[in-house]
């Protein structure tokens, strides 16, 4: 006993400024995020995208669809125009920022709605395992068999063209992903005693569901999820690529480099633009997720 | 004397049922706790007593079922009550704790948190409210400075602050019954002694009845006022505490006392008891013992005996005590020689 007391206060001398829980961890978290350099790069690039994506829109002198000039199509990059012009004369840069926009919306939509509904279903799949586990984890199966692409071109086919529909497409196929991360971190949280601990003191399925088994689980749903906007967003510009997302007019990035391939020869810029901002999209978000595990792996903490 | 029984378990069959076969964990288990008493269940590993105490609460697993007989607490049968029901028993008024402190608080939550969870779920106590039972919890069990422990998370506690965090939780409902599933197993000496002394101070403090799993006869003796000695999934030996220490009567029990070391004797060489427990799924058929029992006779090997009372306070299962013992009728089991 006095031993152990001893130890108590002493360590309570030591750090006599308490931070509240969630300040601690928070400030653990980015500690261990801050020595990764590239993911805190990625990180920061993220960031000023999101920024970019939501105030640029307000600073740029064009509108992306309307302001057509056929005086000045298919012109390279200029003082005028920094990023040329396309086939109706449109100001290349004032798309790209707005197809941004539009671009990594359709990423952050389809991961979370998937992500969501992924979430969900591993959960209640680990859970309760048995026939409940069987069949979910079957079909989901089924799901990862098709190639994402060919799924989503399958489901668009059924719906229809649209933005909204590649959205719904993209998020169906992160699904099984989310399922099965989710699905294994569950079977490996449900059987340890805290749980049963919760248990036996009369918490309900829901509860120990959602308040003990979801946080404990947060992290690969975490990394998963960024590193999943990054496929969102390449199938997403993918599908509009092959026109079956958003349609001409709109300023998506894969759009306007769909409609830049016919020009590849003679105007490249058109194309190359928005294809190397769909490219600094990914590489932030693959950069970011790889850190991100890094600093939430709980075998890496000191 | 007429003691109310709290909690009454008749013939408490538990199986699991794998692909083929059912595997018999508890067979035919029956025992009563009168209220504010401390009764032992006591075994090897594989015995069925923590899947007694499961089955109690209704916490198996999947392939695990309660099969027949009854546990009534205070004239209700758990084994019929609706999920419902037994939720708000579970640690309210039957509570459990369990054998690994450090894995038995969820990491992510602080220890106020939790505390409060369970007080939420039973009595629907706020955060402040909460905070401050929480904090004359912790200090019931013995947590110095709790006003900053329960601030911390789990990771920044000991092996024995977390049991007492634990046993903290589980009182703080005021149950009328708490299971210990090897509360001091994974704790070291001086730690098992605080623990089962909180334990015992609180019992009487309340009036709680107690369940104790445990192997070690040490905690029994400190803190059991019956004993049910559990082989093969069966009760061996049923005894009030001084009897079982004092006249052990079956092979079991006895090579159990005898492979503990003594102090007041000068022994050499513990005598273990030979061989291992039998797999549930491959029970002997006569007596559970008789493979490891030095008495066992033809008898033994071909029929189980029953649990018989041998004397005014203690219930036996063993050939040994009954007519038909077909064996040296001389024979004496004898426990360590008591000295005092």
């Amino acid at each position: 006993m006095n031993a152990e007391q001893a130890n108590n206060q002493s360590t309570e001398q030591k750090k006599k400024k308490v931070d509240s829980p969630f300040k601690r961890s928070a400030k653990d978290f980015y500690k261990k995020l801050k020595k990764n350099k590239s993911a805190l790069i990625g990180g920061y690039l993220i960031i000023a995208l999101i920024i970019i994506a939501i105030v640029g829109p307000f600073f740029t002198v064009y509108d992306p669809v309307h302001d057509t000039d056929y005086m000045v199509k298919l012109q390279g990059p200029s003082a005028e125009h920094w990023f040329g012009t396309d086939h109706h004369g449109r100001d290349v840069f004032t798309r790209v920022i707005h197809g941004l926009g539009i671009t990594l919306g359709i990423g952050f939509f389809a991961t979370i709605l998937g992500g969501i509904v992924g979430v969900l279903v591993g959960i209640i799949s680990g859970y309760y395992g048995g026939r409940v586990d069987s069949i979910i984890m079957r079909l989901m199966d089924v799901l990862l068999a098709f190639p994402g692409i060919l799924l989503a071109l399958a489901l668009i086919s059924i719906l229809g063209a649209s933005l909204q529909n590649v959205v719904i497409a993209v998020s169906i196929f992160a699904i099984p992903t989310f399922a099965r991360i989710v699905r294994g971190s569950t079977l490996a949280t449900k059987n340890l005693e805290y749980i049963d601990a919760m248990r036996a003191l009369g918490a309900s399925d829901a509860r120990i569901i959602f308040k003990h088994i979801f946080p404990n689980i947060l992290s690969p749903i975490i990394v998963q999820a960024s590193l999943f906007v990054a496929t969102a967003i390449l199938s997403a510009s993918g599908l509009s690529f092959l026109g079956l997302g958003a349609q001409p007019p709109s300023p998506e990035l894969g759009a306007i480099l769909s409609n830049g391939r016919d020009f590849m020869w003679d105007a490249g810029h058109i194309a190359l633009f928005p294809g190397l901002g769909i490219m600094i999209i990914l590489l932030a978000f693959n950069v970011f997720g790889d850190g991100l595990r890094d600093a939430l792996d709980p075998k890496m903490k000191k | 004397m007429s003691e109310e029984i709290i909690l009454d378990i008749k013939d408490l069959r538990t199986s699991f049922f794998t692909e083929d076969v059912e595997v018999k964990a508890v067979d035919g288990v029956s025992f009563k706790l009168p209220k504010g008493k401390t009764i032992g269940i006591v075994g090897e590993s594989g015995s069925g007593k923590s899947i007694t105490a499961l089955s109690i609460l209704r916490l198996l697993e999947h392939p695990g079922k309660i099969v027949g007989g009854e546990i009534n607490f205070k004239d209700k049968d758990l084994t019929k009550a609706s999920d419902r029901e037994i939720r708000d028993i579970r640690g309210n008024e039957i509570s459990m704790i369990f054998q690994e402190p450090m894995t038995s608080l969820n990491p992510v939550y602080t220890v106020g948190q939790q505390i409060r969870e369970t007080l939420k779920v039973h009595q629907g106590l706020g955060k402040e409210q909460g905070t401050k039972k929480g904090v004359e919890l912790l200090e019931l069990v013995g947590i110095p400075s709790p006003k900053k422990r329960i601030t911390q998370y789990p990771h920044e506690l000991s092996g024995g602050m977390r049991q007492r965090v634990m046993i903290a939780m589980a009182l703080a409902c005021n149950p009328e019954l708490l299971i210990a599933d090897e509360p001091t197993t994974a704790l070291d000496v001086t730690i098992q002694a605080q623990i089962l002394e909180i334990i015992n101070d609180l019992q009487d403090r309340f009036d709680m009845s107690v369940i104790m799993i445990t192997h070690d006869m040490g905690v029994v003796a400190e803190t059991c006022d019956y004993v049910a000695v559990m082989y093969g999934g069966k009760v061996v030996e049923y005894a009030d505490v001084k009897t079982i220490f004092k006249e052990p009567k079956h092979p079991y029990t006895v090579g159990l006392l005898n492979s503990i070391p003594r102090h007041d004797v000068d022994v050499d060489e513990l005598e273990p008891i030979r061989g291992n427990v039998p797999s549930p799924n491959d029970m002997p058929k006569g007596c559970r013992f008789a493979p490891r029992c030095p008495f066992a006779t033809d008898l033994c090997y071909e029929e189980l005996p029953s649990l018989d009372k041998v004397s005014d306070d203690n219930q036996v299962r063993c050939w040994i005590y009954s007519e038909r013992w077909d064996g040296d009728p001389e024979v004496k089991v004898n426990g360590p020689e008591r000295t005092s």
